[in-house]
């Protein structure tokens, strides 16, 4: 994935806090589900897994999220699903060191990259990793 | 008042502190006020040169604590008009309110009897009475505002649709909305339904007079650190034969008089016997000195002003359709409102990157929701030494400041 501009990581970020994809409640039963809220920001979402034979096979979330938050999930979403929960891991991981200005898989991360920014405003932080925390903790429930 | 001599004797204002690149904006005041150099003093004195426990030593050292302590008990007496045997330490006002509710509502209350709040408080006055409800089955009571106004119409209408309450507790001034109340004229309405009265005072004390004789409350709680003081101290004022027929809600060292094996003990009489353990005596000189700083400068002044400065703001954003205030007929220093379509904390990190420091969110008020049809919001909230500069420089984010996300790209 080529190197995103600050316009391309802005309009991602709006484009999916805007009209997100992936936010709507499970179509079926089956899917894993991790409550999240924050104590610093409205976020209150439930972020649903549907894991078969090792491999996401889809992901959505349903709540209330402010820009940052509804955007990372939404994004989360898009790129865990099709993933085996190893490669769903790895990208969590990369994704937290990416929040904390530590190196990190670009590649992996693809228009995840847009919040590499948020280490500015550290208290959207929490807001940035929330649906991502959700996810792992499905994920590591799992295993 | 002197606004440039007053902000000289803050640290955080006089030392040009930055946040984000920016020069700090403080508006974040009914979260916690910034602390004058003679508050940040007597606290060094007391570690650097005047360490000692209190009631626990014949040395000089200890005689001059306890000499502080009982001073700054007067003080606080005289600052809010009570007696100085009805001021209890605490470590703020959350502590206050649960002294009331563990050492006076637990003991008293029962089921079938009810307690009367406010569908606009703060966690500190909700959680407890829940608390109590739980271990006593006593019922909580709603009054119903008009429009987050709690009147001396509506709490007595609450008292007669419901015939059993037996202790009433409001905030004096709501954290999210800032509108005052009648507390004399509450109070009057409370007595005459037998009830008791437990006003939080959390975001009134800092910000006008008090007057807890004349005006005949039961218990007023308040925090130091809304007042320029320090964190980890404020009191409970209660009126003394409550206070002394109360159960104390922590025992130790410090509140009793013997104890012996048979597991009895005396304790001291109030206000002491509920100061369980080594006070917060660091806190207590630095809350004394606040109250001193307050009174140099004078409530009425500090109303004043503050009634000012909340005029000027409203005057700037009166035009503007974007800015939702939900409490534009408040003449407090409270100034809550949302920017048309956008987050409240979305808006709230845009002015952290411009230095601006406010509140967002629910601000600990999770009931309000339904009164001010907003599941957030953002709180701007003034203090005497807020300037007409701040105010402009909030403005002109709010107006002017681009879009959410330059927070992170600019």
């Amino acid at each position: 994935m080529p190197t995103l501009t600050n316009e391309m990581m802005r309009s991602i970020i709006m484009d999916h806090s805007s009209k997100p994809n992936n936010k709507h409640n499970p179509p079926k039963d089956g899917y894993e589900m991790m409550h999240m809220h924050s104590d610093n920001c409205i976020d209150d979402i439930n972020v649903y897994l549907l894991v078969e034979n090792n491999i996401v096979v889809d992901a959505c979330f349903e709540g209330v999220a402010c820009t940052i938050s509804m955007s990372s999930t939404d994004i989360l979403c898009d790129l865990i699903k099709g993933k085996s929960k190893e490669d769903a891991l790895y990208m969590i991981d990369q994704y937290h060191h990416m929040m904390h200005e530590e190196n990190f898989d670009e590649e992996i991360l693809e228009e995840a990259n847009a919040f590499v920014n948020t280490s500015k405003q550290a208290a959207r932080i929490r807001c940035a990793t929330i649906g991502w925390n959700a996810a792992e903790s499905i994920l590591k429930e799992e295993k | 008042m002197d606004i440039k001599k007053i902000r000289k004797q803050f640290p955080m204002l006089a030392n040009n502190t930055l946040m984000q690149g920016k020069p700090l904006v403080f508006l974040d005041n009914a979260s916690t006020s910034l602390k004058p150099q003679c508050v940040i003093d007597v606290m060094n004195r007391y570690y650097s040169e005047a360490t000692s426990n209190s009631h626990r030593g014949d040395y000089d050292l200890c005689y001059f604590v306890d000499k502080e302590i009982n001073d700054t008990r007067k003080l606080v007496a005289e600052f809010v008009n009570c007696d100085v045997n009805s001021v209890v330490f605490t470590s703020g006002d959350t502590e206050a309110l649960n002294l009331v509710a563990y050492g006076y509502a637990l003991k008293f209350l029962k089921k079938g009897d009810g307690i009367l709040i406010s569908e606009i408080e703060h966690a500190s006055n909700a959680l407890p009475w829940f608390r109590i409800s739980e271990l006593t089955g006593c019922s909580i009571y709603y009054i119903n505002t008009d429009n987050g106004k709690v009147t001396p119409t509506n709490v007595e209408k609450a008292l007669k649709e419901h015939k059993n309450i037996k202790l009433v507790s409001i905030a004096h001034m709501s954290n999210v909305l800032g509108y005052k109340v009648d507390i004399k004229e509450v109070t009057k309405i409370v007595h005459e339904y037998d009830a008791l009265i437990c006003v939080d005072g959390a975001q009134s004390v800092p910000h006008f007079k008090t007057n807890f004789k004349d005006w005949d409350i039961d218990f007023l709680a308040f925090s130091a650190h809304k007042m320029c003081g320090p964190t980890g101290i404020g009191c409970l004022i209660g009126k003394e034969k409550l206070l002394n027929n109360m159960d104390p809600f922590m025992t130790g060292g410090g509140m009793n008089v013997t104890f012996s094996k048979d597991g009895k003990y005396e304790p001291l009489p109030a206000p002491v016997k509920f100061e369980a353990g080594t006070q917060n005596i660091a806190g207590i000189y630095g809350f004394g000195a606040a109250i001193k700083f307050l009174m140099s400068i004078g409530m009425d002044e500090i109303e004043q002003r503050e009634k000012q400065l909340r005029s000027y703001l409203n005057k700037k954003l009166e035009n503007q359709d974007n800015i939702v205030c939900v409490n534009p007929d408040s003449d407090s220093g409270i100034f809550t409102f949302n920017v048309k379509n956008v987050f409240a904390q979305d808006e709230g990190t845009l002015l952290n990157s411009k230095g601006i420091a406010v509140r967002t969110g629910k601000h600990c008020a999770k009931m309000i929701d339904d009164v001010i049809n907003e599941i957030a919001t953002i709180r701007v909230s003034l203090y005497f030494y807020t300037t007409e500069e701040e105010i402009d420089a909030l403005v002109d984010a709010l107006i002017n400041g681009g879009d959410i996300l330059d927070a992170y790209f600019n």
